[in-house]
């Protein structure tokens, strides 16, 4: 702010100020008068002299729910957050949150409600794949302005997205390296559940494990979604014994995967294994006795060591309740708030275009996994951790990457 | 009036029940809602044409098919495939392995379009698609059943099986198909952007006018002869049968012809909701189609459109306002339909309906809640007399 700012301001905030005594409003929103409704929005979103509209979409009901439940709360604490230190340009955000109810269709009918009617001025949201193909033409059109949580499969990069979530390849070469060096695995065994996820995630594992780390894949499954028969699979890991088990198992289907790999005498002792999709969400419905000494590749466990992440869990737990556990997504969706916000100061305007020109580049050095950089292809610079699962269902983490750099269309992977 | 249109129409009280729809879903609700509402409606409306076919399916002919996604799906498949490959020219997809090609191919590593996808470059050929298809699809699902004499419970049971069995199938090919995502990202018909307010205003009164097409087709049917051995057949299939007549036929061509109905509602809705996915297909939604057809009344081809509608408003609105209980308010709304007015929403109607003079008049001259007995003596003669 200039010296010549600095002094409007003043002045116009003690008129302001003087306005509302004698309206008699008591309001923290001395610093909107800085910057003029008209002039920070100048594409008709919900924001006032006081305010300013963002939306929440995920899902609070269905087969979904028990995963994305975490994401509201974290948005929600960094929103109350932010509405502690007075908001974002002075103007307290307020919350319109819509179900997605677990059904792809429903999520585009919600985004849709939300830019069109509530005409918000960012929303946080969408937690699979496929929930964010379906919002993508709406939010393409509308030019909204999303933030998305989840680690997925890359290969994509909408301008009107911002992706707090590793893409593809940060999350597994890092992960891949660490464990061919430290067990000396030349075998692996790749696992997941069949959608374009788990798909593209091994697609990426076998070039790396083929071309770089000179192992061989001796087994690639997948099963459908929700299914929870894993006979025929361990059976066949048994006869392979592969050095690794590389497993992409989601949701409901994890639970029994873990319990039969452990009754057919496959624990940590006998067997290594590297997850990318259990976080301390799910190790809640696996419980930690199950995959006790398994491996898990992510950026952030709630078990993390600095001053940030301290200050997160106790504030989570402070808002939640102190069973809440906080896995990879929940740190993400924390994120996108606080991204938002710097965004829109960068700018100095809430126009979805301009903050969108404003965020690549910026470093969030508060965020509970340390840091991270925004780069330019919208998704974020950080670091890969692996962690080493417990019995009372926290991490060890045993291996911190250097930061990485997004890669949403890595070549020679493809 | 003449007779066949009077019976288009179903007489005089049909005529105004139609009116009234009529002037509802073309001029009150485009004049009353904004677009994004209105964009809601057209969405609810393509289901109305499941609920309609339910209507002939189950209301008249007595069989329950707990499988109607089958057919909203397949439509709605043909044609976002169509779509999907107009939106994959070669200069939008550069950034694939194999440009040309939809992204969720490149993405599953197949470097070549699949021959069955060949046909839907081709506009005539989708329509064709989606009209054939799911008919044939029923064709063979009806030949095997109701030849075989199954029916009832265990009819209502394997078409459900048939629902899951196409969405794994569905899910499962997702190189081929788009897996769980389904197909998204649709943008043009033709070159006409399908995304814009305009566009949404086309599609909206071509839907509502297929839908009351769809309506006045469904009149005709059951006000012919067949109707009526239809209901008979509902009531008492064996005297039908043992009257000489080839039961099993009926059915089939019943089936054909709901499956036909349902598949351009699906057609309707993936233009416009902009993409198409196998949660249209598996068993919940079919579930909820047989819903919409309760809550409507499942005699009255009418109630089930104002059923469709009121089931789906009430989702949006409940699920808007209150978003983590709704679910609970729709079990409960279910829960009194089915207690207090079971035969839906035309039963409200038919039951107060006669309270109010003007109506009671009208309802008495077309005598509508004939005896199946009747009405088999009533074709059997006229089978006789011709």
């Amino acid at each position: 702010m200039s010296k010549t700012n600095r002094r409007q301001f003043i002045t116009k905030a003690g008129a302001l100020m003087g306005a509302m005594l004698a309206a008699g409003i008591v309001s923290g929103s001395a610093y909107a008068a800085d910057f003029a409704t008209a002039k920070v929005n100048t594409t008709k979103l919900a924001v006032t002299d006081t305010t300013v509209k963002v939306g929440i979409l995920h899902s609070s009901t269905g087969t979904m729910a028990i995963s994305e439940t975490g994401s509201i709360q974290a948005e929600k604490l960094a929103i109350a957050q932010i509405n502690a230190m007075g908001g974002v340009l002075g103007r307290k955000i307020e919350v319109v949150q819509e179900d997605g109810a677990s059904d792809w269709p429903t999520f585009a009918e919600k985004s849709k409600k939300l830019l069109e009617k509530d005409k918000v001025a960012a929303v946080f949201g969408c937690w699979t794949s496929a929930s964010r193909k379906a919002v993508l033409p709406v939010f393409e059109k509308d030019n909204g302005l999303l933030f998305y949580p989840t680690f997925y499969e890359g290969l994509e990069q909408s301008k009107n997205v911002f992706y707090t979530g590793q893409e593809a390849t940060q999350q597994i070469l890092a992960g891949l390296d660490w464990i061919a060096k430290e067990k000396k695995a030349k075998t692996f065994y790749l696992i997941g559940s069949d959608y374009i996820w788990p798909r593209t995630s091994m697609k990426i594992a076998r070039k790396h494990i083929e071309q770089h780390l000179g192992g061989k894949v001796v087994g690639e499954e997948y099963i459908a979604l929700g299914d929870t028969q894993f006979g025929s699979v361990i059976n066949k890991i048994k006869l392979k014994k592969p050095d690794v088990i590389y497993a992409a198992v989601v949701g409901g289907s994890n639970v029994a995967w873990f319990k039969q790999l452990n009754a057919a005498g496959l624990n940590s002792k006998k067997q290594n294994m590297l997850t990318i999709s259990v976080t301390e969400d799910e190790v809640l419905g696996i419980g930690g006795e199950n995959l006790e000494g398994f491996y898990s590749a992510m950026k952030y466990f709630q078990s993390l060591k600095n001053a940030n992440n301290e200050k997160f869990v106790a504030e989570f737990k402070k808002m939640w309740g102190p069973k809440a556990v906080i896995g990879d997504v929940t740190q993400a969706a924390y994120l996108g708030p606080w991204l938002w916000k710097a965004a829109v100061e960068r700018a100095g305007s809430f126009d979805v275009d301009k903050a969108v020109a404003a965020l690549p580049g910026y470093e969030f050095k508060e965020a509970p996994e340390g840091y991270v950089k925004v780069d330019s292809n919208h998704h974020l610079e950080s670091k890969l951790r692996v962690g080493k699962w417990l019995a009372n269902g926290q991490a060890e983490v045993v291996y911190e990457s250097d930061l990485i750099k997004p890669d949403p269309f890595p070549k020679g992977y493809q | 009036m003449n007779e066949t249109l009077s019976k288009i129409l179903g007489g005089k009280q049909g005529a105004i029940g139609l009116g009234i729809l009529a002037a509802l879903i073309l001029v009150l609700l485009p004049l009353g809602l904004d677009p994004f509402r209105l964009g809601l409606v057209g969405k609810y409306l393509t289901y109305a044409f499941v609920a309609v076919s339910l209507v002939l399916l189950w209301g008249n002919g007595g069989i329950l098919s707990l499988g109607q996604g089958i057919f909203f799906g397949l439509g709605g498949y043909a044609m976002a495939m169509f779509l999907k490959l107009e939106a994959s020219d070669p200069v939008s997809t550069a950034i694939q392995s194999t440009p040309g090609i939809p992204d969720f191919m490149d993405w599953n590593q197949l470097t070549a379009l699949p021959w069955f996808w060949e046909p839907f470059k081709s506009l005539p050929l989708t329509i064709l698609a989606i009209l054939i298809v799911p008919t044939l699809f029923a064709f063979l699902i009806g030949y095997a059943m109701f030849k075989r004499r199954v029916g009832g419970v265990y009819f209502a049971i394997i078409t459900q099986a048939i629902a899951l069995i196409l969405s794994i199938l569905i899910i499962g090919q997702q190189g081929y198909t788009g897996g769980v995502n389904g197909i998204t990202d649709l943008k043009t018909l033709l070159g006409w952007d399908i995304r814009t307010d305009s566009a949404k205003y086309v599609l909206y009164y071509v839907n509502a006018a297929l839908l009351i097409g769809c309506i006045l087709l469904s009149r005709y049917v059951l006000s012919s002869k067949f109707g009526m051995l239809l209901l008979a057949m509902r009531d008492k299939e064996e005297r039908v049968r043992f009257s000489g007549y080839d039961v099993s036929n009926f059915k089939i061509f019943i089936f054909c012809l709901s499956a036909m109905i349902s598949a351009i509602g699906g057609a309707m809705f993936t233009l416009q909701v902009g993409f198409m996915s196998p949660t249209f297909i598996g068993i919940v939604p079919s579930i909820e189609m047989v819903i919409f057809a309760a809550v409507g009344g499942r005699m009255s081809l009418i109630g089930a459109v104002y059923g469709t509608l009121l089931v789906n408003a009430g989702k949006t609105m409940f699920s808007e306002t209150y978003p983590e209980l709704w679910l609970f308010l729709m079990g409960g709304l279910f829960i009194a339909v089915v207690m207090f007015f079971p035969n839906g929403l035309a039963g409200i109607y038919d039951k107060y309906a006669k309270k109010v003079p003007f109506l009671r008049k009208l309802s008495e001259e077309s005598p509508k809640a004939r005896k199946a007995e009747t009405v088999l003596v009533e074709t059997k003669e006229a089978g006789v007399k011709a």
